[in-house]
């Protein structure tokens, strides 16, 4: 149940304003890909097109192909909400639903599209979507309460757990560690790592120690200044990234000399 | 064992602390700290300023008012002088500006304070089980003519204005929220300020500021148009007032959308739900006691007009709970017909103080909605426990 992804010379405008140029990136399926750059760079905005997120934004558009097994997203015709609900999406910010219940944040993918599932089918899809979060223990004798009411990082291992009740083919995180403390940020990367036999993880992160615990293959985003498209430099197998980068611009990144 | 340590424990330090004896050191003077007035100077100086404003107010005439204004200019002076003078300059100007916030409130409080105690006083007297639940169908001027001569008990109510009351405003609000609440979802979640957004917050804007009375004739020109000339009923007065509530729900309506976080419609896009959903199942829920509460708002500010309720509904006497025949009264046109035309020209205390305790039974239904709403805001709140 995953699939890969082919971006083909995307171009991501903000109206006029070109953000991202000319990506050219296969992300495998059932792997974990980091992409890592400078704040502004435009890796959450290129992660947002992976699922036609982007567009949800006034003045946002894109050019160019993005292949999900082989199958153009942006081509006419194409339903935006049949996407994202193959490529799933988590936050920066955990933001479960204030007005539901742990249960029903859970449920919420299924509930909101108004499709029916009997009691049962949502007791076992709740248990295994937060077992697969590994939240379950820590929420099993209160899943009625609200989800507010969780810490930070067990919200946000909530809102994996809404993501992935839905079955999606890939999970896009947007920076998803960058608001919570070392110990939940390991919880989530545990989870990342167990999260990929069965779904394609993309991930945006700050962090470059994270990147290098998660990864599989990273791809490193620059830009040559304010106001110029961000642009990808490298993208390879993390540890030669990390290791033996071909691109000046990555080994001075990597090893802290900037940014 | 325990004990004996703590026993030794304690021998021990009260040995060492006598061992040095520490001598008071001869307290120096915080050079931190400034001039302070007691607490009971303010108090000093209200006193003070009560007597003084009594004997000037007395000077040109003693009057309630004179003796408040001039107490209150005397504490607001003499308070914010003497902090002044003993505190420091800085303390001065935040004593003035206390004082003066305060004033305000207060000043705000006396009307508020007025019109409670005037209509609880007058119309306190009226209420009774004959005047909640009889009309005034059947009462002649001569029934109150033999009340003020013969000292029998006042007959004659507002149950048919109560019911005209509940019904206008309920069929007004079954028509202003809907139409209301739409215009806001398309303003905050389809519009994105286009031309047409713009031109309705617009339009909207000018609605808010339509006169009442030319609402009401609106309605009046509107049914005349589809029934004839003499359509005067319930459902034309709850149009009436529905113009005047949708600008009131759209505006709170619209702020309210407006603050619920966009993570939260982005969330739900994420997960593969369509926009109408998103709306309805997640960005409605969100804000809903705050709706809830500004289309209370709404009814209050509708509830007690009553210029288009008089070209509209008419004025009838006896009880109408058919909004779409006949004439209606409400509270409020109740309230002008007993004290504009007495039902006995003679003697019109019982119409004065009916019109009294309809003008109660008028605030405790406002207060009643205002509190309900209140509660609906707290029902809906999305929930925040563990």
């Amino acid at each position: 149940m995953s699939k890969r992804i082919d971006v083909k010379d995307l171009n991501v405008y903000y109206s006029k304003f070109l953000a991202v140029e000319d990506v050219n990136i296969g992300i495998e399926a059932k792997s974990v890909t980091a992409f890592i750059g400078p704040s502004g760079c435009g890796k959450s905005t290129f992660l947002r097109t992976l699922n036609r997120m982007h567009e949800v934004i006034p003045g946002g558009r894109v050019e160019g192909e993005v292949l999900l097994d082989g199958d153009n997203l942006y081509e006419s015709g194409v339903d935006p909400v049949t996407v994202r609900s193959q490529i799933g999406m988590v936050f920066q910010r955990p933001n479960p639903f204030p007005t539901m219940s742990i249960k029903d944040n859970v449920l919420a993918g299924v509930k909101l599209n108004g499709k029916k599932i009997s009691k049962s089918d949502a007791d076992s899809l709740v248990e295994k979507s937060l077992r697969g979060a590994n939240l379950w223990n820590e929420v099993k004798d209160r899943l009625d309460k609200p989800g507010s009411g969780l810490s930070g990082g067990q919200q946000q291992r909530l809102c994996i757990a809404r993501t992935i009740a839905v079955k999606p083919q890939v999970i896009l995180m947007d920076e998803p560690c960058s608001a919570l403390d070392p110990i939940s940020t390991l919880a989530i990367e545990d989870l990342i790592n167990e999260l990929k036999s069965e779904f394609t993880v993309v991930i945006v992160t700050h962090n470059m120690q994270q990147a290098a615990r998660v990864s599989d293959r990273t791809a490193f985003f620059n830009i040559a200044g304010t106001g110029k498209p961000g642009k990808l430099i490298e993208y390879a197998d993390t540890a030669t990234i990390f290791s033996n980068p071909s691109v000046k611009a990555t080994e001075d990144y990597v090893s802290g000399r900037f940014g | 064992m325990s004990s004996t340590a703590t026993n030794q424990a304690k021998t021990t330090r009260a040995n060492g602390s006598s061992k040095t004896p520490q001598a008071p050191l001869p307290r120096k003077r915080n050079s931190l700290a400034k001039g302070h007035l007691p607490r009971f100077a303010v108090l000093a100086i209200a006193a003070g300023a009560l007597v003084l404003g009594a004997a000037s107010s007395t000077l040109t005439g003693f009057s309630i008012a004179s003796f408040a204004i001039y107490s209150a200019i005397i504490f607001v002076l003499a308070g914010s002088i003497i902090t002044t003078v003993v505190e420091g300059p800085r303390r001065g100007k935040n004593a003035l500006a206390t004082y003066l916030v305060y004033g305000a409130f207060l000043l705000a409080l006396i009307p508020l304070a007025s019109v409670l105690f005037t209509v609880l006083q007058k119309g306190l007297p009226g209420i009774n089980m004959h005047f909640l639940f009889h009309s005034m169908n059947g009462v002649t001027g001569a029934i109150d003519n033999a009340s003020v001569e013969n000292g029998t008990p006042v007959l004659g109510g507002a149950y048919h204005a109560v019911v005209g009351t509940l019904l206008i405003t309920l069929w007004a609000t079954l028509i202003s929220v809907p139409v209301g609440m739409l215009t806001a979802v398309y303003l905050v979640e389809y519009g994105k300020n286009g031309p047409l957004a713009r031109a309705i917050t617009f339009f909207v804007d000018v609605m808010t500021g339509i006169p009442s009375i030319v609402a009401g004739l609106f309605a009046t020109a509107l049914f005349a148009v589809l029934l004839g000339p003499t359509a005067r009923m319930g459902i034309v007065a709850a149009v009436a007032l529905s113009v005047l509530m949708i600008p009131t729900v759209v505006r709170s309506t619209e702020e309210m959308l407006k603050i619920v976080p966009n993570e939260l419609r982005e969330a739900s896009y994420a997960l593969g739900v369509r926009k109408w959903r998103t709306i309805t199942k997640v960005v409605i829920p969100t804000a809903i006691s705050g709706i809830a509460s500004g289309v209370t708002l709404a009814i209050a500010r509708v509830i007690g007009e009553t210029a288009p309720i008089l070209v509209t509904a008419g004025l009838a006497n006896n009880i109408n709970a058919n909004v779409f025949g006949n004439w209606m009264a409400t509270l409020p046109t109740f309230i002008y017909y007993q004290i504009i035309t007495p039902t006995s020209p003679t003697n019109i205390d019982p119409s004065i103080q009916r019109a009294w305790a309809a003008a109660l039974l008028l605030i405790v239904m406002v207060m009643v909605l205002n509190l309900g709403a209140r509660l609906i805001a707290s029902l809906f709140a999305p929930k925040k426990g563990r």
